[in-house]
């Protein structure tokens, strides 16, 4: 195999205890930046940001819901990349990675949607509008839907997960094409806040907390996916030595 | 024993010309998405609105979403009959390509769903009131749309076959798959009958069956062989 090139931690992880002990000394560090990002983010969004010349104070939302937007859209990506090794090195815990991170990113998409139609109230006067970016973000919950609708319905754990990691990837290959198709159809969205190539529209002192807010959450959707990643190992590995030591230790 | 040495082009027309046979002996599948597509549309006209200007306007959107439906409610049946007699695995054992197999039975799955429907479509565009001007769109439309939605769908039968309540589960995975197909479809429609140029339309539609035909059928072998071997 010409495998030598991928670091030794990688195949570390492959080890469903190994990722158990490792994400167990990552938790501390995470609850601990996760919690101040998130309270620095939100106290600086929610009182000392300026309020926008035309929106007022009601824009003070997209410090919920941009970041919820990106990270629904990230984790998508890290399911289907989870899966497709798993479904290449044979992996159990990207397997597990894949399944425990599809409920964060379904409730991301459903927090962003739902943000945006707060938003959309006092901004466009309705909850909903058919405008491309929401409806493709509804999109993406469906594709979320489906992923884990194909996983529960499926009682092999193997056969579930490599079927998933298929549709995840078929999903993945799809969305820029959704995203595109959607977007020529109908917009009135603003365009993105953040672009990688650009310096963003707004002051530094409104986008500044929107990348507090950002980073926070990524590191406590990091964090709940590796508690539940966690469970999820114990569930699997239930029939291992090492586990049953664990929870005769904790007992 | 002589070893018979099987082209994939021999593998391919033979694959395709049994799938015929099979749908010929059995009607009722053939049938069944027509009559479906018939009843929706009919649904339309007595739910919402008998207005000739209104069923117009409602027309290119709602022939494909109609077809759409019809579809996929043909794809179920795919692969389900070769899983249960069991010359699926046959076919996956066979050192030919699975990707020429899973294109062959698309094909003729095509002609008796996407095909039947987009003939069948000016009819019921008739009834619908739809300007003759948007014939042509709607018929050049459903022939370039319908093979990719059949060769999409293909992937969630694929996926399906060896679950006993498929059914709802492969509209939950395909649906969402099958929106850019439905936007540019319809407003292919949409533009014919305003006069639009309709090149655009047509290069995208054409520009997704590609990408569909290039790799629908790799991700429908691969959950095949997970399907049957879980």
């Amino acid at each position: 195999m010409a495998t030598k090139w991928l670091p030794r931690w990688f195949f570390q992880l492959a080890s469903p205890r190994w990722c158990y002990q490792f994400t167990g000394k990552l938790i501390p560090w995470f609850a601990v930046i996760s919690i101040t990002l998130m309270v620095i983010g939100t106290i600086w969004g929610l009182a000392f940001a300026p309020a926008d010349y035309q929106q007022g104070n009601s824009f003070r939302i997209i410090y919920l819901h941009v970041p919820s937007a990106i990270l629904a859209q990230s984790f998508y990506m890290l399911m289907a990349l989870a899966g497709a090794i798993g479904l290449i090195w044979k992996m159990k815990v990207a397997d597990m990675v894949a399944k425990s991170v599809a409920p964060i990113g379904a409730a991301l998409a459903v927090l962003a949607l739902l943000t945006g139609a707060i938003w959309g109230k006092p901004t466009w006067g309705s909850w909903w509008v058919w405008d491309a970016r929401l409806t493709s973000m509804l999109v993406l919950l469906f594709l979320y839907l489906g992923v884990i609708a194909l996983n529960s319905a499926i009682e092999s754990e193997t056969t579930a997960a490599q079927a998933t990691a298929v549709l995840a990837l078929v999903g993945l290959v799809n969305i820029p094409i959704i995203k595109y198709s959607v977007e020529w159809w109908n917009t009135l969205h603003q365009p993105a806040t953040f672009k990688l190539t650009e310096k963003p529209a707004m002051p530094a002192e409104m986008w500044l907390p929107l990348l507090v807010m950002l980073i926070g959450f990524y590191t406590i959707f990091g964090l709940a996916l590796m508690l539940r990643l966690r469970n999820e190992i114990l569930v699997r590995e239930r029939r291992a030595s090492w586990v049953k030591e664990l929870l005769t230790v904790k007992a | 024993m002589s070893e018979r040495h099987i082209s994939v082009s021999h593998l391919f027309i033979q694959t395709f010309k049994r799938d015929l046979v099979l749908a010929f002996r059995r009607k009722s599948e053939l049938i069944n998405p027509l009559i479906f597509f018939l009843i929706v549309v009919t649904l339309f006209p007595i739910g919402v609105s008998p207005e000739p200007l209104f069923l117009a306007e409602l027309a290119p959107g709602l022939l494909w979403v109609a077809a759409l439906l019809a579809t996929l409610l043909s794809m179920e049946s795919l692969f389900k009959a070769d899983f249960e007699d069991g010359s699926l695995e046959q076919l996956l054992l066979s050192p030919q390509p699975l990707f020429m197999v899973v294109l062959a039975k698309v094909l003729a799955h095509w002609l008796m769903s996407g095909l039947a429907l987009t003939i069948v479509a000016p009819i019921l565009a008739v009834m619908l009131f739809l300007p003759f001007e948007g014939m042509p769109g709607l018929m050049l439309s459903l022939l370039l749309g319908t093979p990719t939605l059949s060769l999409i769908g293909a992937i969630g039968a694929a996926l399906t076959v060896g679950l006993r309540r498929g059914g709802v589960l492969i509209s939950l995975l395909v649906l969402p798959l099958y929106i850019p197909v439905l936007i540019f479809g319809s407003s292919a429609v949409q533009a014919a009958i305003t006069g639009l140029p309709l090149g655009g339309y047509f290069a995208l539609l054409g520009a997704l069956l590609a990408l569909a035909l290039a790799l629908a059928p790799l991700a429908t072998g691969a959950a095949l062989r997970i399907s049957v071997s879980g």
